[in-house]
């Protein structure tokens, strides 16, 4: 793993030519899409020319490729959008490249960012940093492992149920996804609006306060966004930590679970309060989850017809056939499977009986939320019930693969931000994270919180 | 459990702009149901009198002001076309 220190007392062209070295001798981890090398190079000589510098003038990173980026194609991981070149760059990329940070490729993922384990990818799966014959998690596995190899010292990727968080666990790094609204999506492949995050990975917490507080703030282009409040604090005082019950019960793996309670010892140690807090509503999430997360991706990706772009299916006599077959050739099974659940849950008759009451069911569940923060500042929980699993173990059956978002969706429903840590490892050396959930825009305290107990160690 | 017939299946195919192959229809029909199956456990919940959640920060109307602002030329738009002529995107015969 590398910091952004690491980089900061070389020339960008020195940075961006190790980095991009240090991409291809990895590529049997399959971790980009594309290499912007070429744009990459000509904007870190233009930085090195420059005498005014940037926060981040000559940092390599990486976009996980739903990004809209220039200088390579932005696919989505989707046959769809194979040969797509963006016509304009996502907020947060605009953001990073003002001040410096130069983007050298695009990161795979689990097609359109639907999965937890990358392996729903056009372009193949991407392997563990740790152990190439596990998952890299996902669906931002790509950036995860390109993280944690010290390719790039930071990497963008987005968190629409736990796909920052679940692979930074995964591969033992800092995956931060950020109150809801915090970051502008503009640019961004939309998948649910509702939930939809950016956010970052990073082998340090402080890594991190610098990367959100240059990509945070209000755009006029994404109406949810708020008003820039993320400030980086530290931690002056004993804070009341709550280990959510719910969460730690006996289908969570063992080494999962240890993880946690070595964690809340750290806190106890630190001097904070660490107790047990209960949220029965918790284990609805997933259900409510899997009907509004599919709900708003069948309208999202009902713009994907092939025509303005996209690649088209051949001999089409119809223009229903040619969105059809394009439809049918272009996206993933696992693509497919959600944007039909969509259909159902949207259709008439079904509609209040899913959408409105698993929208009802969100409302009960920020209830709940809320009340445990008028006592505790943070909620302490596992990441995924397991670690990395083995590649094609989950494939088959989607409910085993969505019961790993289990324990990432519940900030995602309420908006809250949440990180994942890396703790410990597991007696194969398989890296695990614990999750940090904290009130909303209270994103700054939880990076306090892993700083505070990064310093210690 | 939620039964879905391979009729429902390509229903839902249609709706959702989806050409389907003969061999997807019934791993789908399968898929689906299940998971329908699962998320139907909400309705343990008692949600009456409850409110639904549809955006967690309340966004209100944004205005701007209705000035003509820089946009994406139509050249670039019709040159991400994956057919076009003469400046035009070019899809089949919809009549």
């Amino acid at each position: 793993m590398s910091t952004i220190s690491d980089y900061q007392n070389n020339s960008a062209v020195e940075n961006v030519t190790q980095a991009i070295m240090a991409a291809k001798s990895h590529e049997s981890y399959n971790i980009l899409i594309s290499l912007t090398e070429e744009r990459a190079l000509a904007k870190a000589r233009e930085i090195d020319a420059n005498p005014k510098k940037g926060k981040l003038a000559g940092i390599p990173f990486i976009a996980k490729d739903n990004f809209l980026a220039f200088g390579a194609s932005t696919t989505a991981a989707a046959k769809l959008l194979e040969t797509f070149e963006a016509p304009l760059q996502a907020a947060a990329i605009e953001k990073l490249e003002a001040e410096g940070a130069i983007c050298i490729g695009k990161s795979n993922l689990d097609a359109f960012a639907h999965g937890g384990s990358t392996e729903n990818s056009y372009f193949g799966p991407t392997k563990n940093a740790y152990d190439q014959s596990k998952v890299a998690g996902g669906s931002s596995g790509g950036s995860a492992v390109a993280t944690a190899l010290g390719i790039v010292p930071f990497a963008l990727g987005t968190d629409t149920g736990g796909s920052i968080r679940q692979p930074a666990s995964f591969n033992g790094v800092i995956g931060v996804k950020p109150t809801y609204g915090m970051v502008s999506r503009f640019g961004v492949v939309a998948m649910a609006s509702g939930t939809d995050c950016i956010g970052c990975f990073t082998s340090t917490a402080e890594d991190a306060e610098l990367v959100c507080s240059i990509i945070a703030g209000k755009d006029a282009k994404d109406m949810t966004t708020l008003e820039d409040y993320f400030v980086p604090t530290t931690i002056e005082q004993s804070l009341k930590i709550g280990i959510i019950k719910e969460l730690m019960t006996d289908d969570v793996d063992q080494s999962v679970r240890d993880a946690v309670a070595a964690y809340a010892d750290r806190m106890r140690a630190a001097g904070h309060t660490v107790e047990e807090v209960s949220l029965p509503i918790i284990k609805y999430s997933l259900a409510m989850y899997y009907i509004i997360v599919p709900a708003e991706i069948s309208s999202n990706l009902a713009r994907y017809d092939a025509v303005r772009y996209g690649t088209r299916a051949k001999n089409t006599k119809t223009l229903t056939e040619l969105y059809g077959k394009s439809r049918h050739e272009g996206f993933m099974p696992e693509n497919k499977r959600r944007i039909m659940i969509g259909s159902y849950v949207l259709s008439s008759g079904y509609y209040d009986a899913y959408y409105v009451q698993a929208q009802k069911a969100r409302t009960l569940l920020i209830k709940a939320f809320n009340e445990q923060f008028s006592s505790f500042d943070v909620l302490l929980s596992p990441v995924a019930p397991t670690p990395a699993f083995s590649l094609g173990k989950n494939t088959t059956d989607p409910i085993k693969m969505y019961l790993e978002d289990a324990m990432t969706v519940p900030a995602s429903l309420a908006g809250l931000p949440a990180i994942s840590v890396p703790v410990g490892a597991t007696s194969e050396g398989l890296p695990i994270g614990v999750q940090l959930i904290a009130k909303a825009k209270n994103d700054a305290l939880l990076l306090a919180v892993a700083k505070s107990l990064e310093e210690k160690l | 459990m939620t039964q879905l017939s391979r009729e429902d299946v390509r229903g839902l195919a249609r709706l959702s702009g989806l050409v389907v192959s003969d061999d997807e229809v019934e791993r789908l029909r399968t898929d689906i149901g299940a998971i329908l199956t699962y998320v139907k456990q909400l309705d343990e919940l008692d949600t009456s009198g409850v409110e639904p959640t549809y955006q967690v920060n309340n966004p209100t109307t944004v205005w701007r002001s209705d000035v003509v602002e820089a946009s994406l030329s139509g050249d670039a738009l019709v040159k991400m076309a994956p057919d076009s002529t003469q400046n035009q995107i070019k899809v089949p015969k919809v009549l």
